[in-house]
This record gives C-alpha cells, structure tokens and sequence, in this order.
C-alpha cells in the first residue's frame, strides 16, 4: 500500500486512493465542485488543485491516484492562490441574486467564498447573460446564469440514471447546460441532480420561494415509499412555519448509505411526503354518528372502543374479529399490534398483506413495486394469515359479507387498492364495529364507524424492516398532529384499558421487547442500530459486486 | 542549403496523383518496408532521425510509436491530425494539396509500424476542397490495391477514412479531437491515460500531424541519419514554415530545423514591406509568446525558442512590421482564444472572456491603470491550470505582450488611445 505525506501528516492508503480521497481520510477536505464520489471523476471545475512535490504544475486531487512517496500540499500559499484565483474565475459571471437564490445558505459558491475567497473582485465588465428560470422537466428549474458548468447533473443522468437527457452546449463562457433538443429531465430520479447541484443552478420546483434553507433542521429517517427503504434526511420548518403556510416538513433529501441508496433516492419518495402535512390528515379520534363525523376526546375514544370489543368478543367469540394491520407501520407498532391482538384480546384472524390490484412501479435501482416500508417486519414478526392460521384480508371481507365477521380493525389501508369498490362498501356495510387507525382519511376510513388518529412517520420514532432484511430507524422530526399519536401507544392505552398493561415508554422498549421475542430480531437492540441500519439475523449485506449495479 | 523534400511537389503539376508520385519514386519504400522491415526497426530509425511531432508540440514522433502496447488485445488507430486551426500555420494544407500520396506513404508506413490496419484523417472543416482530394486520392489508392486488403500484394491491411472537423480550433488538441472523432463534443480527455494507451475508441491510438508522417517515407527511404543531419540536435530534417504578416512573400518555406529566424525572414521571405521595420514576430502560431526585434536570431527549433522563453510550436510565423498597435494585436489574439475556448475547465473558460472585454475597454479608450495588472494576473490564473494547452495559449500572448510592449498599453490606458503611427 502506497504511503504519501498529505500536509506533513504521513498516511498509508489503498492502492488506486486518489489524493482526494486519502486527504478525507485524514480529515482534510480539499474543496471540490465537480467531483462527486458516486460519479465518474472529469477534473473540469478545478478547484481542488493541489501541489505535489515533484510535479511542476498544480494538480487536481480528485483525478490524482496517490503514489508511494508523494508529498501533497493542499493549504499552502501557491494552492490558496490558485482556488482563489478559480473561485474568482467561476464568480465573475455569476449573477448576484443570493438575496433571491433558494442555495443560499447550501451554496458551495458562498461556503468556498468563506473559506477560500475572501479577495475583493477586480471584475468590472458586463456579465455573460444566459437563460433563467427555465422549467426544464416537471421538477427541475434551471437558471443558466448561476451554472459553474460542473457536469455533475449530466454525469448522472449519463451514468446513473442512464437516460442522457442532460448536455452542455456552445463554447467558452457562452457554455451551457440544457436537456437535449426535444427532451426534458423526466426521469424517476431527477431529484436527485438537484441535490448533487453545488450551487443553484438546479432548484427543486416544489422548494423555490417557500423557505431559506437556514430555518430548516435535519431529522434522519428512512423514505417509507416502498421496502427499498432509501435513507433520508426530514428538512423540517421548526422556526417559522408560518412562512410557510404552516407546511412543517420542507423536503426530504437522500442520506449517505452505502448498503442502501448510496447517495440517491427516487422522486416519488422525494415527493410522497405530503399527505404529512394534507388536509387529510386524522387529527383526532372520532365516531361516525347518522353519518356524521363527531370528535372524541382520545378518553372517550378508548373506552367506548373497549366497551364495544368487548361486548363483540363476548357475544361471537374471537373468530368474529378480524385485524388487518399494515406494512406502513413501524415494526413497534407492528409488535405492539400482535400483543394486543393476540394476547390481550386472544384474535387469531390477524393479516397484513393487501395485494395491490395496480402493481407498483419498480426498476433494478431503487424502486421496489412493494410500496411498503415494512412488509419484511411484519413477515418476520409473524403477522401473515398463515402464521397464526386465521383468516387472510380477502376472507375476512368474505366473511363479512356473509354475516360471519362482527368486528374489523382496520390499520391504515385503504382497501380499494387491493379490491373492488363496491366488495369492500357491502362487506364493511355488513360490520357492527370497523374502527379505522391510520394517518390519513381514504375511502376505507369513511366507512369506518371510529377513525383513530396515528402519528405519520415524520412524527415518531421506530424502525422499519426493508425487503432485504435491514433494520433502520425513523426519528422524530415534528410533533404529531393534533392528537395523532404512534401507532404502539394506541395498541398499549388500548391494551391497558382492557386489563393487560405493557411497559412501554418509548419505541426503544418496544423494540428490545420484540427482539427478545421474535427469532430473527434476536440479538438486535434499539441503541446499537445505528445510522446505517443492521441486518436481521439470516440475512447478509449486499456485495460489492451487487451494490456495484447500484454505481455503474 | 536548397535540399527539398516535400516542397519539391509544389511546382510539380498533378503532383497530387499516384502517377507523379510514383515517376518521383512514390510508394517504393512502403513496399521494400513491407516486405524487408520489421515495425520495431522502422519505429528505431525514425526515432535516431529526431523526427519531432511537428503539430506543435515536437514531442519525439519515434518515441511516440513505441508507447504503443505491444500485447494489448485491442484493435490500434494511428490518427493522422489534419485539423490546422493555429492562426499563422497553414503547411499542413499544402502537403495535402501537393504531397497527398507521400503523406498516404507516411501514414502506411506508421501503420505497420505500430500495428494498426484503421486510419482516420481528421481533417478541419473549413478545408473542404482538401477533403476532395483526399477522398479522391484516397479512392485512386484503393482501386490500385494500394490501400485495403493486403496493400501492395502484401499480408498488410489498412483502410483509410476521412473525417471531417466541423471547425473548433480544439479539436486540433489531440484528446478533443478523439472525443469529436467518436463523435463527441470536442473537449479534451484528462491525462493520463494517454492516447497510446487508451485513445480513439478506447483503443491504442497514436495521433499525428500531417506533416510528421509526410517526412517519414524519406526517412526510412534514406536513413536516419541523412534527415538527422538536415537540422540541429535533437531537431532532425527540415519542417515546413508558414510565414505571413508584412513580409514581401509570404508562404510556405522548407528550411531545415534551427535555421535562424532572421534568416526565413529576410533571405526567404524577402524582408518587410516598404522597407518597415520589425515590431514584433510570432514564431510558432499565434500562442507562442512573442519576440522583440532583437530576438529573431534566434534558431528554429524547439530547443532553442524554448531557452529564450518562446515556442517554436507549428513553425507559423507571423511577422507585424512597426505599424501594429499591440494592443489590438493581442485584442485580436485574445478574441480568438475566447472564441475557440472549448467551456470545459474553469480558468480557460472564463479567464479568456475575461481578458477580451479588458482589452476592448482599453481599445475603447475606458481603460483604467489597474487594467494592465489585472491583464498578467489572470494570464497567471490560467497558466497551468488547466485540462489541455488552450489555456496556456490563451494566456502566453497576453503575459508575452504585455512584458514587451508594457508602455504602449500603459499609453493606452492613460491617454485612451494609440500612438502608434498609422493607427
């Protein structure tokens, strides 16, 4: 392994390490615009220029492989010289709207400024004018002017996305970025060009103009849009939610993991995060009385709810209740679920799974057509028909229909997507008690007889289980809404209510308490999952070679 | 000194055809090549001939070839650089008008020395009557089995292939010119690796200039040491110099290597016009830094213009007589290099639109004392920083200019106008 001396710090590093990568190693971060670790390396912007003993010309530490005995410099007075002398250069036509720039504040033009610039500009001459403000696919606007033309964008839809809608055209300073003649930047993972924009070039349609990205604080969590379960960052609106429209969650933005989404994430989980903040949302129990939507204190809620399954249970017996719980939750309030159900109230007709009748898109990256965060978890967990042998969801609707099932607790689905309109309305119909548990209203919530408010997966902490047996954790970005509360805390009141207490506090007890119970999560604690999630026991890690689909 | 080699065909009628070429002794060293060497003692002679990529860059042509892999499983391109867009050189154009089948002899014999059985000429755009020829020629070569399967009844294939440039100067830069002969925008590659090892199509490729292979037929045919000894050390033969500005006969001049400057200019150029004095000379194309009166005894080779801080580069001499304002001379200059600026690397790309709109402000009469400073300053800024040598040739005029001819922008910049007589 070739040794080299970065700043009179000595480092050994792996053969092929370029200069870049080994000054990270050590702590040092060369400053860098095109140079991305997930994409081929071009050497264009420049600015990473170092000086290697030995060499006569400044070199680019993103294209230089180390060599045994290489002395680097990246901080002395020639370097500083030449990143100030580039920095100048990509400023000189760069228009001055960071007043207006949704970058601001997340500009690798002002952030280098800070630390690198810092000159006064000899610039005196008009600047080059280019397109601004021009739509260039459904969620991409780019503004030409403020382009440092660093390719990033074009890189990866050349190289991950593989759909080549993005070129740089004409010459000189009158060089531009710009879709293709004919084309526009449509495809499932444009977002992700906006991200890997270092300065404001590309910015998000459904984020320009709404917040200066200085008010929004980062939650990490897990994308809940389908059992890939890419890592994320929640950019919520804690300090001024009244600037926005009372829109508390922002964005979400990719988080580095290398086991799971790398750097990327797909536009329809970028995306899918506004029933969060909806209309629709559940913000308090409620009964359905004549017709009518009527709200109840979460007091009231539980115990007539208690009363009534007890009564049910009573009169016909276990067989008369069905669950239908959810991949959409956590594996707490998963677990939690099956504590209730099949402990407190001894139900055997517990099922999660609803077939969608229109299959889900997906693609050999990231897109999975199981739009679940959880269907893994709750396999594991033991919550299918067949494990408890009782009835699947489609029997249970069956047997509703026939008169046979009195009570169905519903959590989050909206059963239309699974079957027919007018099956689901006869079966439910035919119900006495249909309570609803879930984030939104859908058309199965209305024709439930109680509606219980869940926290949604920005508003708590837990865990989801993703399709390659990955455990990783959501946290707590925003408080729930109105009186939504997670979906174990409801089952635990529930539970308690109906003479069985379980000592949960926090998801972390619920999640201990299911690896101690459930095999395949044997071993596993809450505090050592960590920001990269852990495998479940009998699974392993993707390969290199597998993870490489994922790069190349 | 009135040895000849190329230049000897540009008074010969249809010196372009097989025919001519042939009555002159055309193609018989391709053949005896074929049948009597091997590549490796072709590549050695041309290399003991300090045979120099005459392009510009005067890399050694011999060492070169033998970068080439020799196990590598890979088809081999030789790429012949016939895209001649360095203002002030234009040689290249009359070896293909006059010596097309001695260039063709040259691009045989670097092919079997290297291995390639595919030749591309990238030839510049605007040269479309040059194309012509060469298509025809081309043509009249394959019809006589010269080119093909097995050329000359040998084991040897080649094909040869015209491309056409579509006229940016940058892809006269060898790794641009690749991308665009792949059909790519032209921007240059990032080095390593270099052509020879993974060039045109991802391929062992060895990119040359016109003239280069057009003295390699000699070279084999005569030795290495005949055409060695026609110039200086380490500078082999004789080139061709392109010669324009305020000189009585400009034009193309062969003239061996290191042949002092002076003398091109007034023993074969026939001095300036109207009995000028000189200003200033550009030696090798317009990027190369400009000389001083007192600088034209100069030799040129590439050794020599190196030492007193120039380049002999292309060997296109532009000579401006005591008429020229220098600072229009290098706005002209500087345009240019703004113009043809590819966009791909940061300090070329905007230091060049930088310095234009400087010295048009000062050609306006609205420059400021800083204005010369700031010139040199971001000539500085570009030199060494960037991808490929346009930078550098963007930026050596201005440095060069600007430390020669310092007062006469100064008085530009005070008194917002020239004084130059005759401006």
């Amino acid at each position: 392994m070739p040794k080299i001396t970065i700043d009179s710090t000595e480092i050994e590093v792996e053969k092929g390490t370029t200069v870049i990568q080994a000054a990270e190693q050590i702590g040092i971060d060369i400053p860098r615009y095109c140079y991305h670790p997930g994409l081929s390396i071009v050497g264009v912007c420049r600015i990473c220029l170092v000086e290697i003993e030995r060499m006569p010309k400044l070199q680019v530490a993103c294209y230089t492989p180390v060599a045994d005995g290489m002395v680097v410099h990246t901080n002395n007075e020639k370097v500083q010289q030449a990143r100030r002398a580039v920095l100048e250069f990509l400023l000189i036509n760069h228009p001055l709207d960071c007043p207006v720039c949704d970058q601001a504040g997340e500009c690798w033009l002002q952030n280098f400024y800070m630390q690198h610039g810092l000159y006064d500009s000899k610039m005196v001459e008009d600047k080059v004018k280019k397109q601004k403000a021009l739509p260039i696919g459904p969620n991409v606007m780019l503004d030409s002017e403020r382009c440092i033309l660093c390719t990033r964008c074009v890189r990866f839809c050349d190289e991950i996305t593989e759909t080549h809608e993005l070129g740089i055209f004409n010459r000189g300073d009158h060089t531009e970025l710009l879709p293709y003649p004919g084309q526009e930047l449509d495809n499932k993972y444009s977002g992700n060009t906006i991200d890997i924009c270092p300065v404001g070039a590309l910015t998000d349609k459904d984020f320009r103009f709404r917040t200066r990205v200085w008010y929004l604080t980062e939650t990490p969590s897990v994308c809940p849009g389908c059992s890939t379960g890419c890592n994320i960052n929640v950019h919520h609106n804690d300090h001024r939610p009244y600037k926005a429209g009372g829109i508390r969650v922002s964005r979400l933005k990719p988080r580095y993991n290398p086991d799971v989404n790398q750097w990327w994430m797909c536009d329809e989980g970028r995306y899918g995060f506004t029933q969060v903040d909806a209309d629709s949302r559940i913000v308090a129990p409620q009964k359905k009385t004549r017709g009518d939507w009527q709200l109840l204190s979460w007091q009231d809620a539980i115990d007539e709810i208690a009363t009534k399954i007890k009564g049910i249970l009573k009169k016909h017996g276990a067989d008369a209740f069905g669950v239908i719980l959810s991949p959409q939750m956590t594996n707490e309030g998963l677990f939690a679920a099956k504590r209730f159900f099949q402990e407190t109230l001894e139900v055997e007709n517990i099922d999660f799974e609803v077939v969608a009748r229109e299959k889900g898109y997906a693609d050999d990256f990231l897109m999975k057509a199981d739009k679940n965060p959880n269907s893994e978890g709750a396999k594991k967990i033991g919550l299918s028909a067949v494990d408890n042998s009782g009835l699947e969801v489609a029997q249970m609707l069956a047997d509703a229909k026939d008169n046979r099932l009195k009570a169905l607790y519903i959590c989050h689905h909206n059963l239309e997507k699974g079957f027919k309109k007018e099956e689901v309305k006869e079966a439910l119909s035919k119900v006495d008690l249909v309570i609803f548990q879930g984030t939104n209203q859908n058309s199965t919530s209305n024709l439930a007889n109680y509606c219980l408010p869940s926290a949604s997966f920005v508003e708590k902490d837990g865990t989801f289980t993703n399709f390659a047996g990955r455990v990783q954790e959501i946290h707590k970005a925003v408080e729930p809404l109105g009186e939504s509360k997670p979906d174990w805390t409801i089952f635990r009141n529930l539970s308690k209510r109906l003479g069985k207490s379980m000592p949960y506090f926090e998801a972390g007890d619920v999640f201990n308490a299911l690896a101690e119970e459930v095999d395949a999560f044997k071993g596993l604690s809450y505090e050592k999952i960590g920001e990269h999630g852990v495998l479940l026991n009998g699974h392993r890690a993707s390969t290199e070679k597998e993870m490489g689909a994922l790069v190349a | 000194m009135s040895e000849k080699i190329i230049s000897k065909f540009f008074d010969i009628e249809d010196s372009h055809t097989i025919e001519i070429y042939e009555k002159h002794g055309g193609y018989e060293t391709i053949r005896k090549v074929l049948k009597q060497w091997t590549p490796e003692q072709i590549i050695e002679e041309v290399s003991n001939a300090n045979l120099r990529g005459l392009g510009g860059a005067g890399f050694p042509a011999g060492r070169k070839w033998s970068f080439i892999p020799k196990d590598s499983p890979k088809p081999k391109y030789l790429v012949i650089n016939a895209d001649e867009s360095e203002p002030g050189t234009f040689k290249d154009r009359y070896v293909i008008d006059h010596y097309t089948h001695g260039l063709f002899e040259g691009i045989m014999i670097a092919s079997y020395a290297i291995g390639a059985h595919k030749a591309f000429i990238y030839i510049r755009g605007e040269y479309i009557r040059q194309t012509e020829r060469l298509v025809e020629q081309i043509e009249a070569a394959y019809e006589k089995g010269y080119l093909g399967k097995g050329i000359f009844g040998s084991k040897f294939d080649l094909d040869l292939i015209v491309h056409r440039g579509a006229g940016a100067y940058i892809c006269g830069e060898e790794t641009a010119l690749l991308e665009s002969l792949e059909g790519k925008k032209g921007w240059p590659r990032m080095k390593p690796p270099f052509p020879a090892i993974e060039g045109a199509f991802h391929s062992p490729t060895i990119v040359n200039n016109v003239e280069t292979l057009a003295y390699v037929p000699t070279i084999i045919k005569n030795g290495a040491d005949s055409f060695a000894n026609l110039g200086s050390e380490r500078n082999g033969g004789l080139r061709l110099y392109s010669i324009s500005g305020h000189v009585k006969n400009p034009g193309v001049y062969e003239l061996p290597m290191g042949i002092p400057l002076r003398e091109i200019i007034y023993e074969h150029a026939g001095g300036l016009e109207n009995g000028n004095g000189i200003k200033a000379v550009i030696p090798g194309g317009s990027s190369s830094p400009i000389l001083t009166p007192n600088e034209i005894d100069v030799n040129m080779d590439f050794d020599s213009l190196a030492a007193i801080g120039s380049m002999l580069g292309s060997a296109g001499i532009i000579v401006m007589d005591d008429s020229t304002c220098m600072v229009r001379a290098l706005y002209v200059v500087t345009r240019f290099y703004h113009h043809e600026s590819c966009g791909q690397c940061t300090p070329c790309r905007e230091g060049t639109g930088w310095a234009e709109k400087v010295l048009k402000r000062i050609l306006d009469g609205a420059g400021r004392p800083e204005d010369v400073d700031n010139l040199v300053e971001i000539a500085d800024n570009i030199i060494g920083n960037t991808i490929c040598p346009l930078g550098d040739a963007a930026a050596l005029p201005i440095q060069s200019y600007v430390k020669k001819f310092r007062e006469e922008f100064e008085y530009h910049v005070r008194e917002g106008k020239c004084d130059v007589k005759g401006q």
